[in-house]
């Protein structure tokens, strides 16, 4: 019993590793793949469905979150009579962490299962197999494209994550509360740094993109072509971009700001 | 030029634990059509897979075409592919592309045609399948028997040598069938080509096909022209050719002696 246990754990360990590998070497084959001039039709329209077409979710939750963090902000501030700070508050915490980080799920959830879903169900219709009967290499045509579209949709995201939800924390604190303007924006100018803030934000996201694209096409290209097949390596994507991106993100962060 | 198109010789190919191929060696004549037949899981389509190179055997040799498909790079691989056209059983139609541009596809890819002479081969290839007129459709709209002739015509764009057909009859209502037995015997014939059809269905095959291979257990049980091998004194092709339920192929999947295993679970 001890022993099966140790073996069935040994297995799943070996396991482990083996696909860790795979998705390595996919990667790094998709990556001489990546489309020259005449395959960017391609790269804007992969652009267009995981980058437009998430752009409605991204910006109502960037704005609420937004709006939380003036509210919350301002309840805790107020009373020590530093209300003014709230533009700062909101600004970094979106800027750092809440930008990326959230944008990062949201986009594993909203684009990441939908490449999982389709390039899972292109292998399961074998249209993945008949491009490689005629000639033409899926990493080169399916594969490529998504993930370079993905690498470049999830920093432009979460950038438009972080403004909105400045905007909609200046609508709280400014509009409604009665913060007053000038030290809203002033401090905010003043606290936040191009290169500390926003620059190791836009990493951050660049680096969450490349991952969150990366797990959601390989689960795709890897998965069993049957429907359980489908439906679990969907659930997968999500799961492990999530933890990938929260576990990387303290990594991140203590890199990035650690020595404060 | 050879007289068969392609010969597969001493070919052994494993999947996990399970032997699939064991030595198998056959041929594919040129410019006729030979049906691969065999009961379920018996990895027809898996040499199909192996002819084109898609997977590699873990022994033998397969020539496509005088080519040694299993020692051909990969590049050299996707060249050979350009001259073998594939019919998936499902049809594997682009989904986001429509009738037109999924027939497109192959030549936008693989040639530098001006656009109204891909045009012009396309509404050509549409209509030697019968669906010019449906050249606008997604492949969603369309029924199984029409996805599988534009299917037919995307693997004809290039004007192939050779043409596999995976179960192009499964799932098909006698009309489509009809038709599809017909569009494969009119295109063999048109177009010169050498086919391969891996299917179970007797009837269908039989009436099309000039050399048959019979394949169970990983082994070939008999090839030959379809009179051939109905004189074949072979039991498990009479079982397999006349559809018989018992024979050298149990009805019983293997278990324990029906009265024992019926006492023992009395005794208990």
């Amino acid at each position: 019993m001890m022993l099966r246990s140790l073996q069935s754990l040994g297995r799943q360990g070996i396991e482990n590793v083996a696909t860790l590998g795979r998705a390595g070497i996919f990667l790094a084959a998709s990556l001489f793949a990546i489309p020259r001039l005449a395959g960017m039709p391609l790269v804007i329209r992969q652009l267009y469905r995981e980058g437009v077409l998430s752009l409605v979710i991204i910006v109502v939750s960037g704005l609420f979150i937004g709006m939380v963090l003036g509210l919350q902000g301002y309840t805790i501030l107020v009373d020590y009579g530093s209300e003014q700070a709230i533009g700062q508050m909101i600004a970094l915490t979106l800027v750092r962490e809440l930008g990326p980080v959230v944008t990062a799920l949201l986009f594993a959830g909203r684009a990441g299962s939908a490449l999982t879903a389709e390039i899972g169900l292109m292998k399961a219709t074998e249209q993945l197999s008949s491009l490689e009967m005629m000639g033409v290499d899926p990493l080169r045509r399916i594969i490529a494209p998504r993930l370079l579209a993905g690498f470049m949709a999830l920093p432009l995201l979460a950038m438009i994550f972080s403004v909105v939800g400045v905007w909609g924390g200046k609508m709280v604190g400014v509009d409604w509360l009665g913060v007053f303007e000038g030290s809203f924006w002033g401090n905010m100018q003043a606290s936040v740094d191009f290169h500390d803030d926003v620059l190791n934000g836009v990493i951050k996201s660049v680096v969450f993109g490349v991952v969150c694209t990366w797990i959601a096409v390989f689960q795709g290209f890897d998965l069993v072509p049957t429907s359980e097949g489908i439906s679990s390596a969907t659930t997968r994507t999500v799961v492990y971009s999530s933890l990938a991106v929260l576990g990387l993100d303290f990594i991140l962060t203590a890199v990035m700001f650690g020595e404060l | 030029m050879t007289q068969n198109f392609v010969e597969v010789r001493n070919l052994t190919f494993v999947r996990g634990n399970r032997v699939i191929f064991d030595d198998i060696s056959l041929e594919i004549p040129r410019g006729k059509i030979t049906t691969i037949m065999g009961p379920s899981g018996t990895g027809k389509t898996t040499l199909l897979k192996l002819i084109g190179g898609q997977l590699k055997p873990q022994k033998g040799s397969i020539l496509v075409d005088g080519l040694e498909v299993t020692r051909l790079k990969r590049s050299e691989l996707f060249l050979l592919r350009k001259r073998l056209g594939m019919l998936f059983q499902s049809g594997a139609l682009f989904s986001d592309l429509d009738v037109f541009d999924n027939v497109a596809f192959p030549l936008r890819v693989h040639t530098k045609l001006p656009p109204d002479m891909v045009r012009d081969i396309v509404l050509m290839k549409l209509n030697a399948v019968g669906l010019r007129g449906a050249r606008r459709l997604m492949p969603s709209e369309l029924s199984g028997g029409m996805a599988r002739r534009v299917a037919l015509a995307r693997s004809i764009a290039l004007d192939p040598d050779m043409i596999m057909y995976d179960e192009p009859f499964t799932g098909q209502d006698p009309i489509a069938m009809g038709v599809i037995v017909q569009l494969i015997r009119l295109l063999n014939d048109a177009l010169g080509l050498t086919s391969v059809l891996v299917s179970h269905d007797i009837q269908e095959s039989m009436s099309i096909t000039d050399h048959l291979c019979i394949v169970a257990d990983g082994k070939l049980m008999g090839q030959g022209s379809p009179a051939e091998l109905k004189a074949s004194g072979c039991a498990f092709v009479k079982q397999f050719l006349q559809g018989l339920p018992d024979g050298p192929v149990p009805f019983h999947y293997p278990a324990a002696d029906l009265s024992t295993d019926l006492l023992r679970e009395a005794a208990r």
